[in-house]
């Protein structure tokens, strides 16, 4: 049986772990993530969870902790934001590297400077490139049900990645939404017994982790890595209908929202997916057909299901929260590498908006999105910035 | 320096083999080698107990010499052998 409360983000990433009852968790404070540490260390504190709760001095220790607790067989997770990540930055790579499949949650947040604690994907995006899956979060909902979901996906042995849920700060972590929970033993049921592949606690079957790789052994484990991450794909997509079983909510490697007939797409993430949405419906009401849609899953990135949907598109926008200072929004060269597959390539435009929390409003998207069907925009926008 | 196959590879390098790093030859990139004098030798352990790649060979309680294969020639057996019995040559 499942009901439906009030909850903000954080807190519902903390219920979600609750349900799932991991074995560890080290993790260091950090705004908008605290909540979620705090509250699962009452659950800790209270008998709620059986798990092992480590207090670390640093994010750089709880990643190293939960990289190690993960190696040893343990299902772990840790939540931190903006700074924090950037502190455990040095581990991001290790921790993929040694394939141990952890969870943490990120509240994204602006990295500083100039010092700002406000949403944005510049933390989350910092890590791309580590060897991570990602999975962004439109609303409450979905942090919850990504919370849930991210366990199957990583700890599937052709997988074997460890995992970001990201979860917009603020917007999401500090909002009180309406939610629908998952009854506890059908979280247990689907997220199922962590079974690790060669744990270092396995002690019949002595091995070694985080081992030494010369050239000949390194570049071949990256392209081990990159094939796990193509199995993730397939994986998402299995554990994604088997949740929609269970729950009657759908996910897909890209969400999209009235994209089928659009001549115009915007590509976004996180919470703004939502305020494009109600943009889409009101510039459709104007007679301006436009469709957006969400990398649900951005690491492995879904190239050819965001294909398919950009197919025969007039011009695509794709809305990034983060800058590559020099260059792009870090998801703009993507989206138009995946738009290659198909020959004919839409008119691409890139906006860089809500940077260091700056406001992302319905009004702010449809001016972009008429100026982006009239032909009017610039290859490269940034958003409300008077320039 | 054959690039491994992705097929052979545990996942994340894990080694599910013990005592693997017998078959690594440490010792293929020595620049000094170290030389015994069996005449000043007294088969004291020092040298054993301080090489970091197990490269002292004992029979019987006897010093029987050096296992070249693991040794990278970095000459701690030299420094600590308490009868100058070992000394470093450039090979």
């Amino acid at each position: 049986m499942s009901h439906d409360i009030a909850i903000n983000g954080d807190n519902a990433v903390a219920l979600a772990w609750k349900q799932i009852d991991p074995d560890v968790c080290a993790a260091y404070p950090i705004t908008p993530q605290t909540i979620i540490v705090e509250k699962f260390a009452e659950y800790v504190a209270n008998g709620e969870v059986t798990t092992e709760f480590v207090c670390v001095e640093s994010e750089h220790s709880a990643l190293t902790l939960c990289t190690s607790s993960c190696s040893a067989g343990a299902r772990t997770f840790t939540a931190t934001a903006s700074q924090g990540l950037a502190y455990m930055w040095e581990m991001l790579p290790i921790t993929a590297a040694m394939r141990t499949p952890l969870i943490m949650a990120v509240a994204n947040r602006a990295v500083s400077g100039p010092i700002n604690i406000n949403n944005d994907h510049g933390d989350a995006m910092s890590g791309r490139d580590t060897g991570w899956l990602q999975l962004f979060s439109e609303n409450v909902q979905e942090a919850y049900d990504n919370s849930i979901i991210a366990p199957r996906i990583a700890e599937h042995h052709d997988v074997q990645l460890p995992c970001m849920v990201n979860l917009d700060g603020f917007i999401l972590t500090h909002a009180i939404e309406r939610m629908t929970m998952v009854d506890t033993n059908d979280v247990k049921a689907f997220v199922g017994e962590y079974k690790p592949l060669y744990p270092l606690l396995d002690t019949k079957h002595p091995v070694s982790h985080g081992n030494m790789d010369g050239p000949d052994f390194y570049y071949p484990h990256k392209v081990q890595s990159v094939i796990a991450m193509e199995k993730a794909l397939e994986v998402a997509e299995e554990v994604f209908a088997e949740f929609a079983k269970l729950t009657g909510r759908e996910y897909h490697l890209v969400d999209q929202y009235r994209c089928e007939d659009a001549d115009y797409v915007a590509v976004i993430l996180g919470s703004s997916y939502g305020t494009m949405k109600e943009t889409v419906d009101q510039l459709r009401d104007e007679g301006i057909k436009v469709g957006c849609c969400m990398p649900h899953v951005y690491r492995p990135w879904p190239e050819e299901a965001l294909a398919k949907i950009l197919a025969g598109k007039k011009a695509v926008a794709v809305f990034d929260k983060h800058l590559s200072i020099g260059a792009y929004g870090p998801m703009f060269p993507e989206v138009v590498t995946a738009a290659t597959i198909n020959g004919d390539m839409p008119k691409m435009y890139n906006v860089i908006y809500g940077l260091g929390g700056a406001d992302a409003t319905v009004a702010g998207f449809k001016k972009m999105m008429e100026a982006v069907a009239s032909g009017d925009a610039k290859r490269i926008t940034y958003l409300g910035v008077k320039i | 320096m054959a690039m491994a196959n992705i097929k052979d590879l545990v996942v994340g390098g894990r080694i599910i083999k013990p005592g693997s790093s017998e078959n690594f030859a440490t010792g293929d990139w020595r620049s000094y080698v170290p030389v015994v004098d069996q005449d000043k030798c007294i088969d004291c352990y020092t040298c054993w107990i301080y090489c970091p790649d197990n490269s002292i060979v004992f029979r019987d309680d006897k010093m029987s010499g050096i296992k070249m294969s693991h040794c990278k020639g970095c000459g701690i057996c030299a420094r600590v052998c308490p009868k100058g019995a070992i000394t470093m040559k450039e090979e």
